[in-house]
């Protein structure tokens, strides 16, 4: 029954059960909204790059918007240096703004809401930004534990705090989207499920909060986006220009 | 009644919705690794074409887009900006010759001004020579005829004179007394008919 907050988030099987070796890769609602939410971002920035008027119409100046945001952002964190990874965190911020903003739709699933979707993300950002930082500067990026400037008493604290923060990026670069996306909707799902129960005299106040909360939620969706692409230049940052 | 049935009707609401948060022990379905796999392979292939098709074929499109956009908008600047300078040179171009036509128009008329008083000048100095010698002439040949005409005169009277004296006494009168009588006549009132 959908009286239950977290059934949004089931996963299940569309189409018969694909496997490869021991392994279940079968279609599955999650599956699908990563297509539908590639697709768009596919199809949107393809009608909007087709043809270059003088004059942009809506969607080509939609699309060159979102260029010259994303790549305002990169450069004002991670500066000139981050400019091959321009398209990597163009794709990644479009993904998971996309996945976010499709959850949005009553009956539809959300994609950033699982940890292991999110987790996957942050582990290939996390160890892409690790073999850049060990090519670029070789064994000199271990610097980066030992801060400049550090009593040498307190020097073994320091490295031990920095190397354990610098190993939680991925967790809590993936469950700060996850918990955000996760907490909201079944926020959403327990007002709407309020809605009902207190019926056409009750309801009303819950309703009022539901909206008020789809309003905040696609705030999230978006911030949440903007958050995970500004922290992968930040860590991108960290391993291009190392500043210790 | 209907009053009633809505207070119960909510009365009951908060059974429930006991019952709903009741349903809720199962659990997060984020942490049931049954299709894990299934996702990250969903998410890589996806996120993989999202990806390639972005950088390879979009992106760089969009950017072509906007350095062109950004040329031509530069371009455009420029040419209007040589556009500028070009209208302004001529329009100083222009207001030099103004300047210069105006100066010559005033040079010439002067010139012309000149010219035409010297010619007028000259032209008048001649002809009052020219003036001048006629009166000159004019005077002597005057002059001439009035020393010539008394005696003429006289001559004439003496003539005149006999043939009248000849058709009112028909006798002949001798020429040299009438003469001496013209003369002395002429003589005595010669300056009542030749003077002025």
């Amino acid at each position: 029954m959908a009286a239950n907050p977290m059934t949004q988030f089931e996963v299940y099987r569309i189409g018969p059960v694909i496997k490869i070796g021991s392994f279940d890769i079968s279609f599955t609602n999650a599956s699908l909204f990563m297509v539908i939410s590639s697709l768009a971002i596919l199809i949107i920035f393809n009608l909007g790059s087709k043809k270059n008027s003088m004059l942009p119409n809506k969607i080509q100046l939609l699309a060159e918007l979102s260029y010259a945001f994303v790549s305002k952002m990169i450069s004002d964190t991670a500066g000139s240096k981050a400019k091959p990874y321009f398209s990597f965190i163009f794709s990644l911020f479009m993904f998971v703004l996309f996945c976010n903003m499709f959850g949005m739709i009553p009956y539809t699933f959300t994609v950033t809401s699982h940890i292991i979707v999110t987790f996957i993300l942050a582990a290939f950002i996390f160890i892409g930004v690790t073999i850049i930082g060990f090519m670029k500067h070789g064994f000199g990026y271990l610097k980066l534990f030992v801060p400049s400037g550090v009593p040498i008493v307190l020097l073994p604290l320091i490295v031990i705090i920095e190397i354990i923060s610098y190993l939680s990026r991925p967790i809590s670069l993936s469950v700060r989207l996850f918990a955000n996306m996760m907490a909201g909707h079944t926020m959403m799902k327990v007002f709407g499920g309020f809605v009902i129960s207190l019926g056409i005299v009750g309801g009303w106040l819950p309703l009022s909060f539901s909206v008020a909360l789809t309003g905040l939620e696609i705030l999230v969706a978006f911030l949440q986006a903007y958050v995970f692409a500004i922290l992968t230049c930040i860590y991108l940052n960290d391993a291009l220009n190392l500043h210790h | 009644m209907i009053k009633k049935i809505f207070f119960q009707l909510i009365f009951f609401n908060f059974f429930f919705v006991k019952e709903v948060f009741a349903a809720e022990s199962g659990g997060m379905p984020q942490l049931n690794p049954e299709f894990w796999i299934s996702q990250i392979f969903w998410l890589t292939l996806t996120f993989g074409v999202l990806y390639i098709v972005l950088s390879k074929l979009i992106l760089p499109k969009i950017s072509a887009n906007l350095e062109l956009r950004k040329s031509q908008i530069q371009e455009n600047i420029e040419a209007a900006e040589k556009h500028r300078e070009s209208s302004e040179s001529k329009l100083k171009e222009f207001e030099n010759i103004i300047q210069k036509s105006k100066l010559d128009g005033k040079n010439i008329f002067k010139d012309a001004r000149d010219k035409v008083f010297k010619d007028i000048n000259s032209k008048k100095d001649i002809l009052e020579k020219q003036i001048d010698d006629e009166i000159k002439k004019v005077e002597q040949e005057i002059m001439v005829l009035k020393k010539s005409a008394p005696e003429k005169i006289n001559k004439i009277a003496i003539e005149t004179s006999s043939e009248l004296v000849k058709k009112l006494i028909g006798a002949e009168v001798n020429n040299s007394s009438i003469s001496a009588i013209i003369e002395d006549l002429s003589k005595r009132n010669g300056n009542k008919y030749y003077g002025n």
